[in-house]
């Protein structure tokens, strides 16, 4: 297999059976220099995104959704009721803030969830129907119960053979070809 | 929020799942209860029966869209029936859905994790059985958009003040935060069944899973944004049925005008969710034959917490009464006497034995894990919690301060069959739910059992670096 002609366009995908055999073989394949790497399981797996040198930064949009819901809303609601069309409420300030308050606070969470949700998801570049490791049938068990370490081809370090014999010796089960 | 997780011991995890499953066993037993390769007749039969009861549901709205309210029994004084009796009473139910999911999450209860999915599923549901009878009750229903703040040619705009406006942004933004909480919860376990399955199935699925790779940066993604939504639901599953308790709070009426109301209401929401979560589970997990991760000690916790809130319960119904009583007010006193012994006693006594006596059952542990005693008690607390909500409503309206502000109210044929229809609608619901959908959140017992159970293979050969 090794001896393909175009065995450099094929990613290298190591297959493992527990959570911490890819955590520690995800920080043996950094350790020596590779970066190209991505990490698959079927269950969040605490510290795998961390070693691959990954941070999320979500909480930012939470934080800025709710506050784009709630400011915009209480303004919106200053404007509406005592400047575009000002009702008189048993002689009350028309911009009472206290009766603003429902909406805003339903709006900062609404802008928050919305912001959160779509960041999850615009951040992964999901949906994304396809990628090229859905073409490894044992990738099935990626969303069951196995886990996959990839050696990406762009990497600067990346060597078929040798990059093949360093997934093997952190513990691959299996290392399966990914067509690019 | 990593290290903490860490730091559960893993046999404290371990025992809310029975059967010694293993990753793959546990998604075999999960999957393997959805979509079966054939639909069972049981399912078919109940499917017909609530469909059915869907078709009154349609019936009694567009007879009320051609009729209006005026084919309830409502009236002047009494201008709220069991539309919205039945209003609170929904928006209740949905309540334990978001507790389960939130609070629980937050406070990292390792059982919530096998009924959580199933709970929310309710909550979708209830929350979209609710949502009708205010637009329903508007009385022109068809102009139920003019509640939104959207530039009309009027030129006006809704009254921010408002309770119903106010119930607007409250459900909606409940709905659309519980749909975003459980989808997000859901991609994961909807590319395990596209990847389980073939053909169309695996197409259906896979568009829904939007091609969810279980790349370990989304999954970081993933987890803070859950969490962060759990965070953002606790709020707002108190704020829901504090401005549904506005509703009536911030009127004037005898009974109504209370500032205990907020709190009272939550803990009964919570109270009658819990309830209705069990009343669905316990059929449910033996149905689905998924009694190794929904376990009897799963039954017990959620008891123990619908004991809990029925205290509270209990402690609102002895306050109003207080408060009537210590407001030294007329109108006030005479609702309280009705309440104890006058007009309204024999419903109200009703409610105090079946929410307040059917609580004081579960201080014992044998009914808490017994499962006929628990479901006939769940059974007896959404009646009450549903009368409790009719005392409430049509209680106070049928006594106002003046002697011509005094009213009788009965139901109509139509009130029942909406409040019917809607009860075959969410039956309806579930039963595609659990047809179709994973009931139970695989990605996350996943992290409750061993990835293998008898084959361990050896350590991988020593490493620079194998600790974890």
């Amino acid at each position: 297999m090794t001896e393909r002609v175009a065995a450099e366009s094929y990613d290298l995908m190591a297959e493992f059976d527990t959570g911490e055999a890819v955590v520690a073989a995800a920080r043996g394949v950094r350790e020596r220099g590779y970066v190209a790497l991505d990490a698959y399981s079927p269950l969040h797996v605490e510290g795998l995104a961390e070693a691959l040198g990954f941070r999320s930064r979500i909480p930012v949009v939470t934080f800025l959704g709710g506050l784009f819901g709630g400011l915009g809303i209480l303004t919106f609601q200053i404007w509406a009721q005592a400047i575009d069309w000002t009702l008189n409420v048993g002689g009350r300030h028309a911009s009472a803030i206290p009766a603003f308050l429902v909406p805003t606070f339903e709006l900062t969470i609404l802008g928050a969830a919305l912001g959160t949700f779509f960041a999850v998801l615009w951040r992964s570049h999901l949906p994304e129907p396809w990628h090229p490791v859905f073409e490894v049938p044992a990738f099935a068990r990626a969303s069951q119960d196995r886990f996959f370490l990839v050696v990406r081809a762009d990497d600067p370090g990346f060597h078929p053979a040798e990059t093949r014999a360093l997934l093997v010796t952190l513990g691959a089960l299996e290392v399966h070809d990914v067509p690019r | 929020m990593s290290a903490a997780r860490d730091d559960l011991p893993r046999d404290d995890d371990a025992r809310w799942v029975r059967g010694g499953h293993d990753m793959g066993s546990v998604t075999d037993l999960v999957a393997g209860a959805v979509a079966p390769a054939r639909t069972r007749k049981s399912w078919l039969l109940m499917l017909l029966v609530t469909f059915a009861g869907v078709g009154v549901l349609f019936v009694s709205v567009l007879w009320l869209f051609s009729e209006y309210v005026g084919i309830w029994g409502i009236e002047i004084p009494v201008a709220w029936g069991i539309a919205i009796a039945s209003f609170v009473w929904w928006i209740g139910i949905g309540h334990a859905g978001t507790l389960i999911s939130a609070v629980l999450l937050l406070a990292k209860q390792p059982w919530r994790r096998s009924i959580n999915r199933f709970a929310e599923a309710m909550t979708l549901f209830a929350v979209a059985c609710a949502g009708l009878y205010p637009i329903l009750h508007l009385g022109r229903p068809e102009h139920f958009y003019w509640l939104v703040p959207y530039p009309s040619t009027y030129g006006a705009w809704p009254q921010f003040g408002s309770p119903l406006v106010w119930d607007l942004f409250a459900i909606s933004t409940y709905l659309t935060v519980s749909l975003l909480f459980w989808y997000l919860g859901l991609i994961p376990d909807l590319a395990t069944m596209r990847d389980r399955a073939t053909g169309l199935k695996a197409k259906v699925y896979g568009v829904f899973a939007l091609g969810w790779r279980g790349d370990a940066r989304h999954w970081a993604r993933h987890q803070r944004g859950y969490l962060m939504l759990g965070g953002l639901a606790t709020p707002l599953v108190v704020s829901v049925h504090t401005v549904v308790s506005f509703d009536f709070a911030v009127a004037q009426l005898p009974g109504w005008h209370m500032t205990m109301f907020p709190p009272y209401f939550v803990a009964g929401a919570i109270y009658s969710g819990f309830a209705m979560v069990l009343t669905l589970v316990i059929p449910a997990r033996r149905w689905l034959r998924l009694t190794d991760v929904i376990t009897d000690d799963h039954l017990d916790a959620a008891a123990k917490l619908m004991l809990a809130s029925g205290l509270i319960v209990a402690y609102g119904y002895a306050s109003e009464i207080f408060f009537g009583w210590y407001s030294g007010d007329p109108s006030e006193l005479s609702l309280v006497h009705s309440h104890l012994a006058g007009h309204s006693a024999p419903l109200f006594w009703t409610v105090v034995t079946l929410n307040v006596g059917s609580a004081m059952f579960l201080w014992s542990r044998r009914v808490r894990r017994s499962v006929v005693p628990l479901f006939v008690l769940t059974l007896l607390i959404n009646v009450g919690m549903w009368l409790e909500r009719y005392l409430i409503v049509i209680g106070s309206l049928e006594h106002g301060f003046l002697p011509s502000t005094k009213g009788e109210y009965t139901a109509t044929f139509w009130d029942w069959s909406t409040f019917l229809g809607t009860l075959a609608f969410f039956g309806f619901l579930m039963l595609l739910f659990v047809r179709f959908v994973p009931a139970v959140a695989m990605a996350e017992l996943r992290e409750m059992v061993p990835p293998r159970r008898a084959l361990r293979p050896p350590p991988p050969p020593a490493g620079p670096e194998v600790t974890p």
